[in-house]
This record gives C-alpha cells, sequence and structure tokens, in this order.
C-alpha cells in the first residue's frame, strides 16, 4: 500500500504569517501531514497561511480535495489562504477545478507575504 | 517537478465544456455542452465529504486489475435509475461521462423525475479516477473512485466532495430523501463492484460535514437547474417536432 511521501513543516513569517513547506507529493495519504501542520501553525495565532510549493513532487486529485478541506477551515477560522511556488502545470489544475478563485496564487515567497 | 505523466493525468484546462462525441442514447446535451464545470466552492448547500469503502478478501487481482474493470464496464455497477454513458473512447481525464438519472419526488414515490447532464474526466491514473460536475447538476463537486492495498486486502473505495448546486437541490438533500438516496446509489455501485469478482462484501461509510453554511451567493445557480431545463426541454418536444416539419416543408416549397 502506498503511504504518505510527505513532509509540510511550519515556520513563522511574521506575528500573524506561517508558512507550510510542502516537500513530496500530495495524495490522500498528505491528510495528516498537513493539517497537523495546520494546526500547529493555527496554534500559533496565524491569520495568514501560505502554502510553499516549491518542494512539490506531484499531487492528484485527492490532494486537491485535501486543499479544499484545508480552504474551508481556514475560512471558518477567518484566516486567508495563499500560495506560491507552484510550477505552470499545478497553476493550471488550480484554474481548471477553480481554486484559484479562492487561493491567492504568487510566483514567490516575497510576493505572497506582501499580499498577506 | 512535473513528469510528462503527471500531466497526462489531468483533464487539459478548459473554460467551458465542449462536446464533439456524445454517445447516441444521451438523451440530450443541453445541460453539459457550454457548461463550465464547478468545484465544491462554487455550490450553495452544506459540504459534505462521504467515504464509501468495500474490502475485496481473498482476491488475487492488483488494484489496476480491478480499476481497469471498473472503468471498462462502469455503467454495469450503476442501478437502473442512473444511466451512465462514457465515451467510446473510455474514461479519460477530459472526457465526458453523460449521465440520465430518474429521481423521485419524494421519498418512498416512483423515479419520475429525468435529470440529463453528465460529469467530466477531471483526473485518471492506473488506481483511480475523478468526475467533476458541471453547472445545473444535482451536486457542486467531486467523486473519487478507487482501488488500493490495505493490509494485504484489496479496498474499492468511493469518495465524494461535494455540495447541493442550488436551494431547490438542497431542498430535496436535506428534506426529500436526496441525501439517502445518494448513498443507496453508491453502497450499490460497490456492492455491484465487488460482486463483479464474486465477493460479496459490506460496505462501510464514513461522513463529514466539512462545511455546515449555506453559500446565498451561489443561490444564482438555481438558474442553470438541470432538473428544470430537462423537464422543459421534454415538455417543448411538440414544438421542437411542429417546428421542424415546418421548416422541412418551407424548404421543400422553396426548392
Amino acid at each position: 500500500m502506498a503511504r504518505a511521501n510527505v513532509t509540510v513543516t511550519v515556520r513563522k513569517a511574521g506575528d500573524s504569517v506561517s508558512v507550510l513547506d510542502v516537500k513530496g507529493e500530495v495524495t490522500a495519504f498528505a491528510e495528516n501531514a498537513l493539517m497537523d501542520a495546520y494546526t500547529q501553525a493555527t496554534s500559533d495565532n496565524a491569520r495568514v497561511i501560505v502554502l510553499n510549493f516549491n518542494g512539490l513532487e506531484y499531487m492528484n486529485s485527492s490532494g486537491i480535495g485535501l486543499l479544499v478541506t484545508l480552504l474551508i477551515r481556514a475560512n471558518r477560522q477567518k484566516q486567508r489562504l495563499l500560495t506560491y511556488g507552484l510550477s505552470e502545470h499545478y497553476r493550471n489544475i488550480f484554474e481548471l477545478t477553480r481554486l484559484n478563485e479562492a487561493i491567492g496564487i504568487y510566483s514567490t515567497e516575497a510576493e505572497a507575504l506582501a499580499a498577506a | 517537478m512535473t513528469t510528462v505523466s503527471d500531466r497526462e493525468h489531468w483533464a487539459k484546462p478548459i473554460r467551458k465544456l465542449r462536446v464533439s462525441d456524445a454517445p447516441p442514447q444521451a438523451i440530450n446535451l443541453l445541460n453539459v455542452d457550454g457548461q463550465q464545470i464547478i468545484s465544491p466552492l462554487q455550490g450553495f448547500g452544506q459540504m459534505w465529504q462521504k467515504t464509501y469503502r468495500i474490502r475485496m478478501p481473498g482476491l488475487s487481482m492488483t488494484a489496476k486489475q480491478v480499476m481497469d474493470i471498473w472503468k471498462a464496464e462502469f455503467p454495469k455497477f450503476q442501478p437502473s435509475a442512473s444511466r451512465f454513458y462514457p465515451p467510446m473512447s473510455g474514461v479519460e481525464p477530459g472526457k465526458v461521462i453523460f449521465i440520465d438519472l430518474d429521481l423521485p419526488p419524494a421519498p418512498g414515490m416512483p423515479n419520475v423525475i429525468p435529470v440529463s447532464s453528465g460529469v467530466m474526466v477531471l483526473y485518471a491514473d492506473d488506481e483511480m479516477f475523478t468526475v467533476m460536475t458541471p453547472e445545473g447538476f444535482p451536486v457542486a463537486g467531486w467523486n473519487t473512485f478507487s482501488v488500493h492495498e490495505e493490509d494485504g486486502c484489496l479496498v474499492a473505495q468511493i469518495q465524494s466532495l461535494d455540495r447541493s448546486t442550488d436551494p431547490i437541490y438542497e431542498l430535496g438533500t436535506l428534506f426529500l430523501g436526496g441525501a439517502r438516496r445518494q448513498e443507496q446509489n453508491w453502497f450499490y455501485v460497490l456492492e455491484h463492484v465487488s460482486a463483479r469478482f464474486g465477493i460479496k462484501g459490506q460496505v462501510q461509510m464514513h461522513k463529514e460535514l466539512v462545511d455546515p453554511r449555506w453559500q446565498w451567493s451561489e443561490a444564482k445557480n438555481v438558474w442553470k437547474n438541470a432538473v428544470f431545463r430537462t423537464i422543459l426541454y421534454r415538455v417543448a418536444a411538440p414544438v421542437r417536432w411542429v417546428r421542424r416539419v415546418f421548416d422541412k416543408r418551407t424548404l421543400e416549397r422553396g426548392s
């Protein structure tokens, strides 16, 4: 059986901003890693969560589903969700699945933090 | 790092569905062609994630082999009130699977309300595929059909992440048995997938209310409601017939 092949680490990038560095594969098996990181960021009082996808190797449709549930959780906590580092392919997937209408997409961390 | 095979698993970016190879059995393209696909974020009702699983102990096949058969025989596993028409080329990213449903107006009543629509294959690999709904479909979101190995046993799974598309559908989901019907549908499918391989299994379901809110900003989706549009299309059938006859005679007189 396939297992999680992903790590998600949390770092603070300001008083109310946390960056989640995603490395590896975002599939259904990434749920625990992603949600644990989100919980940690929330306990650090983050009002803006920034997902860094520079280390993203692969994402399937279950991974997109995880991002939807993460987005809803963030919205319910009145947090904003931003991303950067997506390849052109995954930017297209965000547009196809219309996630780009709810998650801010930026090219670099500096751009994302400026928008935070 | 994105490989070529990553790209092949996903549908190509589109703004609106365009249908060129509809199977002849599909009733109409009214609620598919030209419609945008919508995620759970663009729907109206409460957002639910429901996971249905069936274990298939003793089955000595790979997950890929089971999924190949599931894809190839996809319409056969559906109940009679849900007719699915995949394209001739099969379940492939970007392709549309046409669907004709018959829904009951209330629990226990006959299935007399027609819905003609379809779903787009958003993603497909060797062990799973995901379909996404267009505007007007009863739910906004996606269903993922997958097979994986767990503790040496193959598990077939369906996971939905969706919400009712508009207030009318939400009414039906919450108060007219719509949610129950949807659950029974996927129980039926998994039981028949399992039976296809000679295994009589028990379906387990886990459901989670992801978002309890109604998105009133999406109430406007009601204008694209596929049930209303399908009924209107059928009611107008005599008018279309008369118009065709009239146009034909006009042409004959002119020539």
